[in-house]
């Protein structure tokens, strides 16, 4: 639950530090008449919804994926824990699920830049190595499932089937959303300003998932035990 | 006093959103079945909420049945007991209060409050809905499947939840899982909605410090909602696995009716960290919503502000914050470090001081104030009581030493019946008098609602406060029978069963609430568009009911806080938020 207390942490000081930018501080209902909508001095258009809407639900996948990193730590005290030998294929998609990251990347700048050919070009080639990813991570499964390490038979081998399973599954609907993107990309022939937001969303979501995938896969493969380990000691 | 980060010249940026493209009904289906208006949605979900809720009333009358004759009605026989506390419990907590707070007068209040056409993803906010009724359906249909529903209590707490010996467990059990799944699912879709609604579609003047604490409470009990589900979320898909792959997430090695089970190694503790993760917030999920209006109910019902405005909006904040960080105290009897129990208690402890001050300011905004004793402001004074009473038994339990003797019994009923039941209730029935002309243009009958008053509170209070004495002679909780015993005398049997003759009555009782809710549909005198003369947003709409998009051709401009009640000056006795300034205003 340690890790709980460090993602809430830092969900707070940003809860903190906006509530602050948007006035919170300032007195308005002592005012009366109008008042500005937000303590921007410079008046800045405000944020599309969208983009703040995925901001929360990134805020709701975050404490999804903390919780189950959580009981990850607490079960891994056990003496019956025995984690799985980690399948190479893993190192090949953790490259992969990058490389997508970076397509998507270039596609907001190819689209802030109204380039529309490179921003398709960009757009296919993340939904493709994504896809990719999705079919090495099965691939990871099936090797373990040959080895006969079963959910069933050690926990550790559960958790990387959870794991892995719900962030393959966040990552499957991500691709629903890049799909709806790309179409409306070809629909339109050209690069509009929802679209730039629409492509925007998409490589946030990605760079979330790889910076998950980043800090699961350092968890599998074992290099924040000595994490786990303070955490027990703080919390038990 | 003006904001000196804002530049005097520039004006103030229109409505946060471009007028959201409206969606419009075309067909009887699509406008009142499949629909997007978050009005509609908002009485699906109330609907679909009390209807499960009079279930659970229902349930509650086997137990209390049970628990004053035992065994006397032949069909109660200890797995109808148990399946009846387990559905009983889930059913009030998630699916009635989450859902009818929330889902109910959240999307009604939201967008009318703030000033918005609608929720800012209305499509999203049917889905809601309607993931939300299959939740329901799974649930209910563990009626209809062999072995019935769980038996294995709200908490669900493995491995007796999902072992042979607890009644449901062939299909009860999963079903129970599987909706709460998509409960979370539905749910977390529509509090998408309603944060982001709050926070982009203010219309021009809606500051976040000039919104109805209604709103805020909502809110808040949103974010906390949206952060705190995944935690059952993970425990009950661990508890999934665990029953239907054989994983030992949760399952220790064991063995059941002299035969070794597969499990090894799992931790139950795991899961109670996990499950009260989720629910001790709950708690708050539900009494965040009925803090924000009762602050309306009792400013509106006694003419007069809210008293500290900026106290109320940071203590609610405290509360949603402090709350995340209290989960361990429903773990006090399963075994701790004392400096973990410490830790708890301590935090435990300190949500009192928040929740104290919305007291003190409840109770000063009545001071010296025009009351009138409408039905709604009856209910808000009867949450008051109530809420204070079970939030004092709340201090005791509270510390690790007094928890662990009263744990198992009663008295922790009568504490959280009071504090998360009954007080909440009071709230959705003052909530629904008060809004109930907005959203029909009718008034409810005034005398049957006084009369529903007195009958709930009063039995309300019959019902649960013997309970504490109970607890305190040491009656436990959750026993199907009792027997014999050394330590309860026969007259708590006695108790028992004025307890439970109480309990039927006030249930029926309600079918008064009922026939005054359908009865005033047509034959309520007209409301008009503010009978309560409130100054918040929802009252000013150009329509009663508010039509389609809420607001006419514009969105309302707002020019001050939603609690200008007897403002010195002011021709009337309330200035409502969209009036444009009097000359020579001054701040409230």
């Amino acid at each position: 639950m340690s890790v709980m207390g460090l993602f809430f942490i830092l969900l707070f000081s940003f809860a903190m530090l906006w509530l602050a930018r948007q006035g919170v501080f300032a007195s308005h209902w002592l005012e009366e008449g109008e008042v500005a909508h937000h303590g921007r001095a410079d008046a800045t258009a405000p944020p599309p919804a969208a983009k703040v809407g995925l901001a929360i639900f990134l805020a709701v996948a975050g404490c999804l994926f903390s919780l189950l990193a959580a009981a990850f730590f607490m079960r891994g005290d056990a003496p019956d824990w025995q984690m799985p030998p980690i399948p190479g294929v893993l190192w090949f998609n953790t490259a992969v699920l990058a490389a997508s990251s970076i397509a998507l990347q270039l596609a907001l700048v190819a689209a802030r830049r109204a380039e529309f050919e490179r921003v398709k070009t960009a757009l296919l080639i993340g939904a493709a190595t994504a896809g990719l990813f999705i079919i090495g991570q099965i691939w990871a499964w099936r090797e373990l499932i040959e080895l006969r390490l079963f959910a069933s038979s050690n926990a550790a081998n559960a958790f990387f089937y959870l794991l892995t399973g719900a962030h393959a599954l966040h990552v499957v609907g991500g691709l629903v959303a890049l799909a709806r993107t790309t179409d409306k990309v070809r629909g339109a022939g050209r690069v509009t300003r929802a679209l730039t937001t629409s492509v925007e969303l998409c490589a946030i979501y990605w760079h979330f998932l790889l910076f998950v995938w980043l800090l699961m896969f350092a968890m599998l493969i074992g290099w924040t035990d000595s994490f786990g380990v303070i955490c027990r000691r703080l919390l038990s | 006093m003006t904001d000196a980060s804002v530049p005097q010249n520039v004006a103030p940026p229109p409505a946060e959103v471009d007028d959201v493209e409206l969606y419009h009904a075309h067909s009887w289906i699509t406008k009142y079945v499949f629909c997007q208006d978050a009005k509609v949605i908002a009485i699906q979900y109330a609907g679909t909420a009390i209807a499960v809720g009079v279930l659970a009333l229902v349930l509650s009358w086997v137990i209390r049945l049970q628990l004053a004759f035992p065994g006397a009605i032949p069909f109660i026989d200890a797995n109808v007991y148990y399946q009846s506390v387990t559905m009983h419990g889930m059913i009030m907590v998630v699916y009635m209060l989450t859902a009818i707070f929330l889902g109910g007068f959240g999307n009604y209040l939201i967008p009318l409050m703030v000033g918005a056409r609608d929720m800012v993803f209305p499509y999203v906010n049917m889905l809601s809905y309607w993931v939300y009724l299959i939740a329901t359906l799974v649930l209910v249909s563990s009626y209809f499947v062999p072995g019935g529903p769980t038996g294995a209590g709200w908490t669900l707490y493995p491995p007796q939840s999902i072992l042979t010996g607890t009644p449901g467990y062939d299909y009860g059990i999963i079903l129970m899982l599987a909706s709460l799944i998509l409960f979370i699912v539905g749910f977390t879709m529509g509090g998408l909605n309603y944060v982001v609604t709050v926070l982009q579609a203010r219309t021009r003047g809606m500051t976040l410090m000039r919104m109805p604490l209604t709103v805020w409470g909502i809110f808040a009990a949103a974010v906390m909602a949206l952060l705190a589900f995944p935690g059952l979320f993970v425990a009950c898909v661990m508890l999934l696995f665990d029953r239907t792959l054989g994983t030992s997430f949760f399952m220790p090695s064991l063995v059941e009716l002299g035969e070794r089970k597969d499990y090894v190694g799992g931790s139950p503790i795991l899961f109670q960290h996990l499950f009260w993760f989720f629910g001790h917030p709950e708690v708050y999920i539900v009494a965040l919503p009925a803090f924000g209006v009762v602050s309306d109910l009792i400013s509106v019902h006694a003419r007069k502000n809210i008293f500290g405005y900026r106290m109320m909006v940071w203590a609610i904040i405290a509360i949603g914050v402090l709350s995340m960080v209290v989960w361990g105290h429903h773990m006090y009897v399963s075994g701790m470090d004392p400096w973990f129990g410490f830790f708890f208690a301590v935090t435990t402890l300190a949500i009192a001081v928040p929740t104290a001050l919305k007291v003190y300011n409840w109770v000063l905004t009545l001071w010296h104030a025009d009351i009138h004793f409408t039905t709604p402001m009856l209910f808000a004074l009867g949450f008051l009581v109530t809420f204070v009473n079970g939030g004092i038994t709340g201090l005791y339990l509270g510390n690790v030493i007094v928890d662990v003797p009263l744990s198992a019994t009663l008295f922790v009923v009568a504490h959280f019946h009071m504090v998360m039941g009954i007080a909440p209730v009071l709230v959705i029935f003052g909530a629904i008098y008060h809004w109930y002309p907005k959203i029909t243009g009718r008034m409810m009958d005034e005398r049957l609602g006084k009369i529903h008053f007195w009958i709930t509170f009063l039995g309300a209070y019959a019902i649960f406060f013997p309970m504490h004495y109970l607890g305190v002679l040491g009656m436990p909780r959750r026993f199907y029978e009792m027997g014999e015993t050394a330590f309860v005398p026969a007259s708590a049997a006695t108790l028992n069963i004025v307890i439970t003759v109480i309990a039927l009555a006030v249930g029926f009782a309600q079918s008064i609430f009922f026939y005054n809710l359908f009865r005033s549909l047509k034959h309520g005198a007209p409301a008009g568009g503010n009978p309560w003369r409130a100054a918040s947003l929802e009252w000013q709409t150009p329509e009663t009911p508010p039509g389609h998009g809420n607001w006419g051709a514009h969105l309302p401009v707002v020019y001050r806080w939603p609690y200008a009640y007897s403002v010195p000056g002011a021709p009337e006795d309330f200035l409502p938020q969209n009036a444009p300034p009097m000359s020579g205003e001054h701040s409230p």
